[in-house]
């Protein structure tokens, strides 16, 4: 065969999925009932914080620099729980992808998600695979044009719907609908939805399997994070070819082919012929056969596929393991009479064994391996060390400063002063006064712009005083360079306290 | 060099790694879209905006933008948005400012800023002063320490020949009137006060109350309406040491300050005011 000239652009070849039924369809449908409430549900929760303060449950404060999550309430200062929540993240989607491969691309990713709900409007709008594929075919006539127009409003109103939800988790959700009803809501809750509306438009209506393909890294990146004992969608081309159609080409090819191939233990023939050390092939060359194998060659794994992939190409890059495959596959097999799960969750380890008609090992000795249980017990010894660090913070904090510029003033009667920049954090949902004292007899503290040492600061917030320090002159403060200084802040009321150590300049050259 | 792939029925690169072959996949078209895409929005943007350098300057867009504009439009914004306050700061009562306490957090801030810019040259960044430059943390007045005597103070500056109304003050020169035997027995006496002395005790005491009572009061704790220094206290502007006090009983020293008042303007005046008045010895109006 001569080589095509390679073209530098090709255009997206349209897909048209088939509708599906079975266990894996089923799970799907509802984890998107699931996730989808939860997006949408979320920001409409309410959470009594008391009077002062936001009442809504999940709430992502950006103006007043406030994260809410039911009971719990995050400050800037304190966003390394966030962090630990994004390496918990990391560690799952390891653990994940190691034990079942693309399951976050399959069931859990966005785009799938709405691709999905897309696919599921367009397929009450414009009918199933074939009515699609005519429609597709057919002119621009009236028919059409109606059917398109109702389509795209209808994912117009998904876009807006999502992008709308979106904003809902940065203010006050009530409030909001309310401006946005009455269009004196804000510009950046215009631009947000608008953006939000474009990208789900385009992205589940038209770029759908490109996102995944073209624009998203986790598809390049999930080799490394899978293995041999990783279980992920596959078809036992040992049960299913030779296929019921295309037995010739099939028979022609495998003579010099299959051989080759057999280097190493794999599923499929795109993949690449990967050297398994100390792992001896189980693979043998069938010889060309006029016998057919399982698979009658119908195409129902691949009009199902929302990627537009075969997956008797093997494993590839643009499967996302949705397992639609499997459950079309599983129809057939029920018809035709054979064993289901001639496409299936298979490890890559099992392939060799079951071609040579040993049995597999269980799922349970795949997902109990030393690798995934290392991920979680890193994940659940973060998780722990989060949720033990989120019921020790203390509800007030205290900062100390010493000002530096200058390090002391003398005062009238000779006394020695240090100045204190101090930041007082009440963590609590209402206004409280603490107060201050120092820990040393002889040392006057007083607040700047009060006679007292008394701070107030407002519910949930942050207070900044000056504070005083002074030693009276002569004494052993004011006369030594630096003395040890320990500032404490009370609150008189529920016996909370936070403490500094710090130290006093005095004026040493007497 | 390109081969080709049996099983993609695509070419490849030729490039091969132990087995492992590089497809030549074409690129999605849409993806050369999104490059037209952003050649068109970089002309649009050029167009609009400054951008395509000339001979002197650049092409000033169809916008009419600039950095300048924009800063100069952030700058009449914020003094748009301050108007009110700064209306409000120069229409309250200075004493009763420090109970007001948005108005008094505005203007501490604002004073603040203008502190750095305008006094921190003398006075220093952290208002600590220098040798003949007073500290401001303390609680040493020499022309007196409630928010309206500090406000008169930076609006009128002193010993200034631009505004009739400066603080004015001259203590003579010593040195040609005392001998050098008695400014030495006079600065013996002067680093006593200090330490709770009797300032008319002994000859020392004789010579102030001849010399220097007239001024700084017969207690020495001086006056802050001719700017007396207190003599009785632990702050000495130019030094406490002999040699210091003797050059300054000598030649007679004293500093000058701007009058700030047309400068700055009202509002200004009275934040810096609020900010001095708020470093640690601002004193109480009606102390005294």
């Amino acid at each position: 065969m001569t080589n095509p000239t390679p073209s530098l652009y090709a255009a997206r070849l349209p897909i048209f999925p088939r509708r599906v039924s079975g266990y894996f369809r089923r799970l799907k449908w509802a984890l998107m009932f699931v996730m989808l409430g939860i997006y949408y549900v979320t920001p409409w929760l309410r959470w009594n914080r008391g009077p002062d303060m936001p009442d809504q449950a999940v709430l992502i404060d950006m103006a007043n620099r406030r994260f809410y999550f039911f009971m719990i309430e995050i400050w800037p200062h304190e966003f390394y729980f966030v962090a630990g929540m994004l390496v918990m993240a990391g560690l799952a989607l390891f653990l994940f992808t190691a034990a079942l491969g693309r399951v976050w691309c399959g069931y859990a990713c966005p785009q799938t998600v709405w691709t999905d709900l897309f696919i599921l409007v367009e397929r009450w709008i414009e009918g199933d695979r074939n009515a699609r594929v005519r429609l597709h075919q057919a002119p621009w006539d009236a028919h059409k044009w109606r059917l398109r127009i109702t389509k795209w409003l209808a994912w117009l109103v998904i876009g807006l719907l999502t992008g709308g939800a979106w904003v809902f988790y940065f203010t006050d959700a009530p409030g909001l609908l309310a401006d946005l009803a009455t269009f004196s809501a804000p510009p950046v809750a215009w631009i947000t939805i608008a953006i939000l509306t474009a990208t789900t438009f385009v992205f589940g209506g038209f770029m759908r399997e490109q996102v995944c393909i073209y624009m998203c890294p986790w598809p390049r990146i999930q080799a490394a994070m899978m293995d041999e004992d990783t279980l992920t969608v596959a078809y036992r081309d040992w049960r299913g070819e030779p296929r019921g159609k295309g037995l010739r080409r099939r028979a022609a090819a495998a003579g010099a082919d299959v051989t080759v191939r057999a280097a190493g233990p794999q599923i499929g023939k795109r993949s690449p012929v990967i050297p398994m050390p100390g792992r001896p092939s189980g693979l043998t060359a069938p010889a060309p056969s006029q016998v057919k194998g399982d698979c009658i060659d119908c195409n129902a794994c691949v009009n199902v596929c929302p990627m537009g992939i075969d997956i008797r190409d093997g494993q590839q890059m643009a499967c996302i393991t949705c397992a639609l495959c499997i459950d079309a596959c599983d129809e057939v097999m029920q018809k035709t009479g054979q064993p289901r799960g001639l496409i299936d969750y298979i490890a890559l380890s099992d392939a060799p064994k079951e071609a040579a008609g040993e049995p597999p090992r269980s799922v349970w000795r795949h997902v109990l391996r030393v690798r995934n249980l290392v991920y979680a017990v890193l994940w659940t010894g973060i998780g722990l060390a989060l949720v033990f660090a989120l019921f020790l913070r203390p509800m007030v904090e205290m900062t100390v400063a010493p000002v530096r510029n200058p390090t002391h003033v003398t005062l009238a009667d000779g006394t020695i002063r240090n100045a204190y920049e101090v930041r007082v954090r009440n963590k609590r949902g209402e206004d409280r006064t603490f107060d201050l004292s120092l820990d040393q007899d002889g040392l006057r503290i007083t607040v700047e712009g009060s006679a007292g040492d008394r701070i107030a600061v407002p519910a949930d917030a942050q207070a900044q005083v000056r504070v005083y320090v002074d030693a009276p002159a002569g004494s052993a403060f004011a006369t030594n360079a630096r003395g040890d200084l320990r500032l404490w802040v009370t609150d008189p009321a529920t016996g909370e306290r936070a403490v500094v150590d710090t130290n006093f300049t005095g004026e040493d050259w007497k | 060099m390109t081969t080709h792939d049996d099983d993609t029925e695509v070419g490849t690169t030729g490039h091969n790694w132990d087995g492992i072959q590089e497809l030549n996949n074409p690129l999605p078209r849409w993806w050369l879209w999104t490059l037209y895409a952003t050649i068109a929005w970089g002309v649009v943007y050029t167009v609009l905006f400054p951008a395509w350098p000339l001979v002197s300057g650049a092409t000033s867009g169809l916008l009419g933008w600039s950095t300048r504009g924009a800063v100069a439009e952030e700058i009449a914004a914020v003094e748009a948005a301050q108007s009110d306050l700064r209306a409000d700061l120069v229409a309250t009562e200075l004493t009763a400012l420090p109970a007001d306490a948005a108005l008094h957090g505005f203007a501490v801030q604002a004073g603040a800023s203008l502190f750095a810019n305008n006094c921190a040259q003398c006075h220093g960044a952290g208002a600590a002063g220098s040798v003949g430059y007073p500290n401001l943390l303390d609680d040493d007045w020499l022309w007196g320490g409630q928010i309206g005597q500090i406000a008169a103070t930076i609006r009128h500056g002193i010993r200034n020949s631009e505004d009739p109304d400066a603080h004015y003050s001259e203590m003579p020169a010593f040195g040609d009137i005392l001998t050098g035997a008695e400014i030495d027995t006079l600065v013996g006496h002067l680093r006593l006060l200090s330490t709770g002395a009797d300032p008319l005790a002994g000859p020392g005491g004789q010579l102030f109350s001849d010399n220097c009572a007239a001024c700084h009061g017969t207690d020495a704790r001086g006056d802050p309406e001719i700017g007396a220094p207190d003599l009785g206290d632990a702050i000495w502007l130019y030094g406490r040491d002999t040699a210091a006090l003797t050059r300054t009983i000598r030649q007679a020293r004293f500093g000058v300050m701007p009058a700030w008042g047309a400068r700055l303007g009202e509002a200004d005046v009275r934040a810096l005011a609020a900010y001095v008045h708020q470093l640690g010895g601002g004193e109480a109006t009606g102390a005294e």
